[in-house]
């Protein structure tokens, strides 16, 4: 019954969007404000709706009702009750529901904060986001139904995939979610903009919150994909430039140009075309991600099952909606008036310079994730694109935008000092060079990049750091009235930099982890000791235990510093007798920022094991670093100028362009 | 000196295409150089892929053909038509085992000799990578079987 009643909610929920995809912009075509106003209250309801149909699939699951064919699948009744929550993400079909949830999610948030909106643009972004819910709710209902039943019902399910039994997958997918589909409603905003043929700052300043609180989310989603593929596969490994990888980082990169490009347009109406441009581009690279992990074109950990329906079905999708929209594009962007003009060094230049390496990047990477795939099409073979590829060409197009970051803010609008600005930095050069030094002088014969790429890294930080101080103009002004401006700063300063910084912070994560990083792979036997990095670490031997849907064995670590004891480690190999798999769970020891890493192999009847230990310095700031730049990012968005929203309708007109 | 907007846009699209020219430049060498090729046994034999080369090499693993010494081991991989021996020293994926489908990723020392320094095998027993079902298919040694319930899952380095 609870299932029959999810399905129907759905199905109420795609009716509702198809109404709401078209009385609000009937409404504006004729000019009647009641039928506009239809999308608020329709928006609403349809989010109601969907609702209903996530919260129905969810109690199947917590019931553990394997009547229902997807709960069979992905669910045991003996799994924690935490895991039979997450588990209603944790596969194909609940995933996509959890998407369209979100979509409707922020839908309705448009409909509830939208208020001081202008009537036509809100009607307009309703509706194109009405559209997009109407071809995923078809998806859903038509290739991807995760209510459909069992007869007769099994006792017993098939169990989640250990991998995902994990608590990284509670938040991982929501996460990645609200950043992928928190990028439609720039996407909306964007066709909304081309529909209506006008455009101007306020424009930006709605676009930009949205923008930044999905860049937030994605920031967040993949930052926790990381750790959990770090600690969860065994291997140590953090990034693997996987094209599913790939796919959520494509929208971050072009989203974090999005995010950059609006600053320039809300604050001197410039790069209007281009703004739009990308706004439409990172919706569609989110769309090309969710094509990539869906449709089973690339097997991986994400690919929950292959059908090609599905994947004909999101590849349609992605036709009608970037064809379209680019098409759309094409036509009204000639409309669109150019804004305020700048030099090339300028802080507008600054920005442009930035927009130009992100999206340059972006391609890169782009081309390298679907290169094989279009390969095969075309001649047939199989290859593989890998991490040297991707560390031939993204760095080398990353080192310039670092170096350049620092003098971004310090340039002014219109037209900027760029020796003023790097008279400004020498401090922070300075400390670069020094910390450079010192790391060379440290790691003496060890990697000839590896103090460049701190040095960089540091700059980035030091430079962060300069542009708060020279905007309080701390040293130079009496310490009351720098601290007085300090105060005064904008939150959106404090944001910028404090992102900034933590670029930095990760970038010293990822050199270290990558340079510094040691390995020893042995059998060790009970009683052994495996000395690494300064640590002795000695095996005590192995023990089984069995867990609610597992039987595991673990290895028991004792890791003594200077014959101290400083910490215990216990990884283990789980075997689930349901899908008859196994999986290796990690143990990390946490020293300051670095870590200790085992993974155990496979346990030998003697009572030795192969083990993987692995002293990881400094790594924890890789994701440190993407915690703070959240940080610097919810920073921006509490600042009261994006809070209070956009200008009040009097104050618009002053800021339109002469139509 | 004031620049006139001509200037100035000239100056921003010459920035532009010379970014793009140079990341043209960067993706060509790099698709040259660090690409992988994905070849079963049997092409390996048929295409002559020249020894040293750095390739990926599918198939099931010979029943009976593992030799473990340690952290060493020897085993081959089959496509039902040909075998190619495999060494490889590290701990091999959580499921790897006989007549399972893997991947390995090494260099080539003669047409049946493979050093690998990765060894990808899925997490699903009923699993078959996508590689390794097609060179299967190909020597016409595809069960139905295999193909049924894919599932999620990647031992990987």
């Amino acid at each position: 019954m609870i299932a029959e009643i999810g399905h129907y909610a759905l199905v109420l929920a795609l009716l509702l969007a198809f109404i709401q995809g078209v009385l609000p912009i009937a409404g504006v075509r004729l000019r009647d404000n009641a039928l506009a106003g239809t999308g608020e209250p329709l928006a609403i309801a349809q989010f109601c709706f969907v609702a209903l149909s996530f919260a129905a699939l969810t109690a199947c699951y917590v019931t553990s009702d394997f009547s229902v064919f997807n709960v069979f699948q992905n669910s045991h009744s003996a799994m924690p009750l935490l895991y039979k929550f997450t588990s209603v993400w944790g596969n194909h079909e609940g995933s996509m529901l959890l998407w369209v949830l979100i979509l409707a999610f922020f839908g309705a948030l448009v409909a509830l904060f939208g208020g001081n909106l202008p009537a036509a643009l809100r009607a307009s972004v309703l509706g194109v986001q009405a559209w997009i819910a109407i071809s995923f709710l078809l998806f859903v209902l038509l290739t991807s139904n995760p209510f459909v039943r069992l007869a007769p019902a099994p006792f017993e399910g098939r169990d989640l995939n250990p991998l995902l039994q994990d608590i990284g997958l509670a938040l991982h997918p929501p996460f990645l979610y609200l950043g992928y589909v928190g990028f439609s409603i720039a996407f909306a905003f964007a066709v909304a903009a081309l529909i209506e043929g006008r455009i101007d700052a306020a424009w930006a300043r709605w676009v930009r919150p949205w923008t930044l609180a999905a860049w937030i989310f994605l920031t967040l989603g993949i930052a926790l994909g990381s750790y959990w593929a770090y600690y969860e596969l065994g291997w140590g490994g953090w990034w693997f430039w996987d094209p599913v990888e790939n796919a959520s980082f494509l929208p971050w990169l072009s989203g974090t140009a999005l995010l950059h490009s609006a600053v320039v347009m809300e604050k001197r109406e410039a790069l209007k075309v281009w703004t739009i441009l990308l706004a439409i581009l990172t919706f569609s690279l989110s769309l090309v991600g969710t094509f990539l992990v869906r449709s089973g074109v690339l097997t991986s950990v994400h690919a929950f099952a292959t059908d090609p329906a599905r994947g004909v079905f999101i590849l349609t999708i992605l036709i009608v909606f970037i064809g379209g929209a680019l098409a759309l594009y094409a036509w009204r962007a000639p409309l669109l008036r150019q804004g305020g003009v700048f030099a090339p060094i300028s802080r507008e230049g600054a920005l442009v310079f930035n927009n130009l390496f992100l999206t340059v990047a972006c391609a890169t990477v782009f081309i390298g994730t679907l290169y094989p795939l279009a390969l095969e099409a075309l001649t047939g073979d199989k290859i593989s694109v890998g991490a040297p590829f991707f560390n031939a060409t993204f760095i080398p197009l990353a080192l310039p935008l670092l170096f350049a970051m620092p003098f971004g803010p310090l340039l002014a609008w219109k037209r900027g000092d760029l020796y003023g600005a790097a008279q400004r930095l020498i401090a922070a050069f300075a400390i670069a060079i020094l910390v450079g030094a010192a790391t060379a002088a440290l790691t003496k014969g060890g990697a000839i990049l590896a103090p460049f790429a701190i040095g960089l890294a540091v700059f980035v930080m030091a430079g962060a750091l300069t542009d708060v101080v020279e905007r309080a103009q701390l040293f130079r002004q009496p310490w009351p009235v720098a601290w007085r401006r300090l105060v005064g700063l904008p939150r959106s300063a404090f944001g910028t930099a404090l992102a900034h910084f933590a670029l930095g912070v990760t970038l010293i994560g990822i050199v270290c982890e990558s340079y510094f990083t040691a390995e020893r792979i042995s059998t060790i036997r009970p009683g052994d000791t495996v000395a690494i990095s300064g640590y002795e670490i000695s095996f005590d031997g192995l023990v089984a235990r069995q867990g609610p849907n597992y039987r595991e064995v673990s290895g028991k670590l004792i890791v003594r510093r200077n014959g101290d004891v400083v910490g215990m480690l216990t990884p283990g190999k789980r075997t689930f007798p349901a899908r008859g798999n196994s999986t290796s769970e990690a143990a990390l020891l946490t020293r300051g920022f670095s870590q200790i890493y085992v993974s155990l192999g496979d346990p030998n009847p003697d009572g030795s094991a192969a083990m993987r230990i692995y002293h990881k310095p400094m790594v924890l700031l890789i994701w440190l670093g993407a915690l703070l730049m959240a940080g610097g990012g919810l920073l921006s968005l509490s600042d009261r100028r994006l809070r209070v929203g956009a200008p009040k309708p009097a104050k618009k007109t002053a800021l339109q362009p002469a139509q | 000196m004031a620049m006139t907007r001509k200037q100035r846009r000239l100056i921003l699209i010459g920035t532009g295409l010379g970014v793009l020219a140079i990341a043209a430049l960067l993706v060509l060498t790099a698709l040259k150089d660090s690409i992988v090729f994905f070849n079963s046994p049997t092409d390996i034999v048929e295409k002559h892929v020249k020894p040293g080369s750095r390739i990926r090499v599918g198939g099931l693993v010979q029943p009976g053909s593992i030799v473990r010494n340690n952290l060493d081991a020897r085993f081959e991989i089959t496509d039902g038509k040909t075998e190619i021996k495999v060494s490889y020293h590290g701990i091999l994926p959580d499921l790897f085992r006989e007549g399972q489908g893997v991947v390995a990723e090494g260099v080539l020392t003669d047409s049946r000799n493979f050093v690998a320094d990765t060894v990808l095998a899925k997490h699903d027993e009923n699993y078959m990578p996508k590689e390794v079902a097609d060179a299967l298919k190909k020597q016409g040694h595809w069960k139905d079987d295999y193909g049924k319930a894919p599932r999620e899952g990647e031992a990987r380095k």
